[in-house]
């Protein structure tokens, strides 16, 4: 045994031991907090749609001819920005909003319970509207009633927990002659943070509160600063807003006037003076005024609180939850079966070095479990597939090893010189036949992205880290054991021929 | 030693048996369908539902739901168990969807929805360009693949024609199969199907190339030999890795057969099957075919056949 054989060996077992903590179906995940690096991973499977049940759709925007024009990336990604504070309004965990080339948006829902009740969310046009609060004090995220109510049953129903804001100092509308130093909002600004505030019940009992404007008076709003250098949203009514809003406001001076999309309070400012020329200001009744975030957040939400564009369902893949359940116990079953019968069919026909070859092959299976969860790779039926498949074709290299190694020892060889000619002797095949399987992974994984297609990318994933994965077990793992083996049991193992299955 | 190669016509004959059957199938597919094989919705666009409902129901009740609003063509068949419909009709609109389900726990009771799938018209084509290229590319790979592989060997076309041969031979069974399949089960092609194919092709060729391998390293070791006795020895040499290899495979993929997931199961029996047909085609048509073609036997072969067939007209 050369040193270099015990470093491979103490690096195997140390492997070892880390993809197993990390296969560990009750994973805690790793939560590091080193000084200023924070490491905060959960290792837990990522499990497809088909297999824990949910919703994939695939929105095309429906553009008429004669708007072509106005369509660009930026529309598109309000749009994305739009339809992903959505889905955060549905309560699903792990949900995926995408573009998808120039004007698609995919969509995952994992888990979802009524989907066709999602995707009819997803594709409403929101309502904006200022709403006569009078002296109630509103708050951020509240769910209010309103004279306008087109459909009073469009509430999103979840279980989420309520985090309602802290009660700040109100917010102030003040009139202003001119937008000093407006910043226009770029909506390839996404909007972070947003806080999941679902309240399932409307606010004050269920009063109804009079709708004074829709969006359709909003001509436009934007992240600006006022005189003090403190950050605003500074809006432009319409002609006919404009009119209304200096009617309201002129009796009206310190009621609140709320902003409210789809029922829900985005903000309930006070209004400090009448603002006649159509031209205001919010501004933070707090020190300092807006975060730049939230200023941005809500000038988004009050600018393409509605969808921009419209959109089209052009794919939709749904999956209940009933055949997903039954999916992943047959697929973990038929996997262990597999396993199993791989490791008989090694041990029975080649013995001893077959054994090692069957250690070799748990780590490997371990060191992929391990890679599912660090990379992590979505697990779908194709996928669990790819993998099971990977590990019959896993023990081939070993299977080409041991072959050659039979032959040599047929020709009389002593069982080392045997043992080192049977690897360098297979490399070729192992080589060259890998690099086919690779190949055709590629083009697949090609294919698979192309459209969308998860399941076909997940089947190209697996099998492809299987190859990578065997490379290392069948051949490094297996031989550093073999040799340790040789190691402990010197030529004894060369007279007792059945023990090599020859 | 035992001579494999020595039977080669009967080997030749028992992969036409399985091909012949195959294409038959496929012609009947082409008069019926349109296409060699039936195509999923991946391809043509539409809808499919599979629901489940609480009780027996017949077929025929759930289809008249889908005429009645104007969806002539929809075709409706039950799972084993009579309780599960598996519904397949054109795109429907989200606002369609949602009535005709509404419409179904009316008329036929309620029910649970197990899946649905919507691909627009768009989609389904794109998928169909992409999967094209994708078995362009696959075989483009595979040519330049086997053209490294031998481009050291003498005579490397003709080992290249004869792994291609044996692919071909793979593709034929999987689709025949498939194709007759699709006529007897309403088997449908999907993206799946297509990975299984590309997959078997990958496997396939490397199997012979192991093979081929030997052959390569065999000839100039065995000078004495004949070409023929030189083959027959590789072949025997690599028979246990090929068996020892795809039995693995193959044991794995009866496991998943037998006890994985349902939605899998004609992606899975496609692998199978190629599998089987690899392991097959590499050690009874790869190699046999390089014994036929180098002692001359085709012209001869032919002449045999057609100058007989003659002989009977006249």
């Amino acid at each position: 045994m050369r040193q270099r054989d015990i470093n491979l060996l103490v690096f195997i077992v140390l492997l070892s031991a880390v993809v197993i903590w990390i296969a560990l179906p009750d994973n805690p995940g790793i939560h590091l907090n080193l000084g200023s690096l924070r490491i905060d991973r959960s290792l837990r499977f990522l499990s497809g749609l088909d297999l824990q049940g949910g919703l994939q759709v695939l929105l095309e925007a429906d553009v008429p001819a004669d708007q072509e024009a106005n369509f660009d990336a930026r529309t598109m990604e309000a749009a994305r920005v739009i339809v992903e504070n959505r889905v955060n309004g549905l309560g699903v965990t792990e949900p995926l909003v995408q573009l998808q080339g120039a004007r698609r948006i995919i969509v995952e829902l994992p888990g979802i319970e009524n989907p066709d009740q999602a995707i009819a969310t997803l594709r409403e046009t929101g309502l904006l509207e200022f709403v006569e609060a009078g002296r109630t004090p509103l708050r951020e995220g509240q769910l209010i009633r309103t004279s306008l109510d087109v459909n009073p049953n469009q509430v999103f129903t979840t279980t989420q927990t309520v985090t309602p804001s802290v009660t700040t100092a109100p917010e102030v509308i003040t009139a202003t002659p001119t937008v000093t130093s407006s910043q226009p909002i770029t909506a390839a600004e996404s909007i972070t943070g947003t806080e999941a505030i679902s309240l399932t019940e409307y606010a004050y009992g269920g009063r109804v509160f009079p709708t004074l404007m829709t969006g359709r008076h909003l001509k436009d709003a934007n992240v600006s600063t006022d005189n003090m250098g403190q950050v605003v949203i500074a809006f432009e009514l319409t002609e006919e807003g404009s009119q209304i809003f200096r009617d309201y406001t002129l009796k009206h001076v310190g009621d609140i006037v709320a902003i409210v999309l789809d029922k829900r309070v985005l903000s309930a400012p006070v209004i400090k003076e009448a603002i006649t020329s159509g031209r205001g200001i919010i501004s933070s009744g707090q020190q300092g005024g807006f975060p730049l975030e939230e200023a941005r957040k809500l000038a988004i939400q009050m600018k393409y609180g509605a969808l921009p564009v419209p959109l089209k369902v052009i794919e939709n893949r749904t999956v209940g939850p009933t055949l997903g359940q039954d999916s992943v116990q047959r697929s973990l079953r038929a996997g262990i079966i597999g396993l199993i019968v791989v490791l008989l069919f090694m041990v029975t026909y080649y013995r001893v070095p077959g054994a090692l070859a069957d250690a070799a092959l748990v780590i490997y299976a371990l060191i992929n479990v391990a890679l599912y969860k660090l990379i992590p790779v979505t697990m779908t039926l194709p996928a669990i597939t790819g993998f099971i498949l990977s590990t019959g074709m896993a023990v081939d290299a070993n299977i080409l090893v041991f072959e050659r190694m039979k032959e040599e020892l047929r020709a009389g060889k002593p069982l080392k010189t045997a043992m080192e000619a049977g690897f360098s002797r297979a490399w070729t095949s192992i080589r060259d036949s890998n690099l086919s399987t690779l190949l055709t992974c590629v083009i697949l994984y090609w294919f698979g992205s192309n459209y969308g297609a998860s399941t076909v990318k997940g089947f190209a994933i697996t099998l492809a880290l299987g190859v990578l994965v065997n490379l290392f077990t069948a051949i490094i793992v297996t031989r550093t054991f073999l040799r340790f083996t040789l190691h402990l049991t010197g030529e004894g193992l060369h007279k007792r021929r059945w023990l090599l299955g020859t | 030693m035992f001579n494999i190669i020595q039977r080669r016509y009967l080997y030749f004959a028992i992969s036409a048996a399985i091909i012949i059957p195959g294409i038959v199938a496929m012609l009947l597919s082409i008069a019926r369908f349109g296409t060699p094989l039936r195509l999923s919705i991946d391809f043509t666009g539409g809808s499919l539902m599979e629901l489940r409902f609480e009780k027996l129901i017949q077929p025929g009740v759930v289809r008249d739901v889908f005429v009645d609003n104007g969806l002539g063509d929809t075709v409706v068949t039950t799972a084993g168990d009579e309780r599960t419909a598996l519904i397949r009709c054109k795109v429907l609109e989200e606002e369609q969807k949602v009535q005709l389900q509404e419409e179904l726990r009316q008329r036929v009771g309620s029910f649970e929805e197990l899946r649905y799938e919507m691909v627009g018209p768009t989609v389904g084509s794109e998928v169909t360009q992409a999967a094209t290229v994708a078995v362009i590319a696959a075989s483009a790979v595979i040519v330049f693949y086997i053209w490294w592989a031998f481009r050291k060997v003498p005579n490397s076309l003709r080992y290249g024609i004869c792994a291609i041969s044996a692919m071909a031979h793979d593709v034929l069974v999987a689709t025949g199969l498939f194709s007759l399949a699709g006529l007897l089960f309403g088997w449908e092609v999907d993206a799946l199907f297509l990975t299984a194919l590309l997959t078997v092709i990958g496997f396939s060729v490397q199997d012979t190339i192991v093979v081929y391998d030997r052959i390569r390293e065999n000839v100039p070791k065995r000078r004495g030999e004949d070409y023929e006795t030189i083959v027959n020895r590789s072949l025997l040499e690599t028979l246990h890795r090929s068996l020892a290899t795809q039995l693995n495979a193959i044991f794995v993929l009866i496991a998943i057969l037998l006890f994985g997931g349902a939605t899998i199961k004609q992606f899975v029996v496609v692998l199978l099957v190629g599998m089987i047909s690899g392991t097959y085609s590499s050690i009874f048509n790869a190699v046999p075919l390089l014994v036929v073609w180098n002692n001359g036997e085709v012209g001869r072969f032919l002449r045999r056949v057609f100058g007989s067939a003659s002989h009977a007209t006249a």
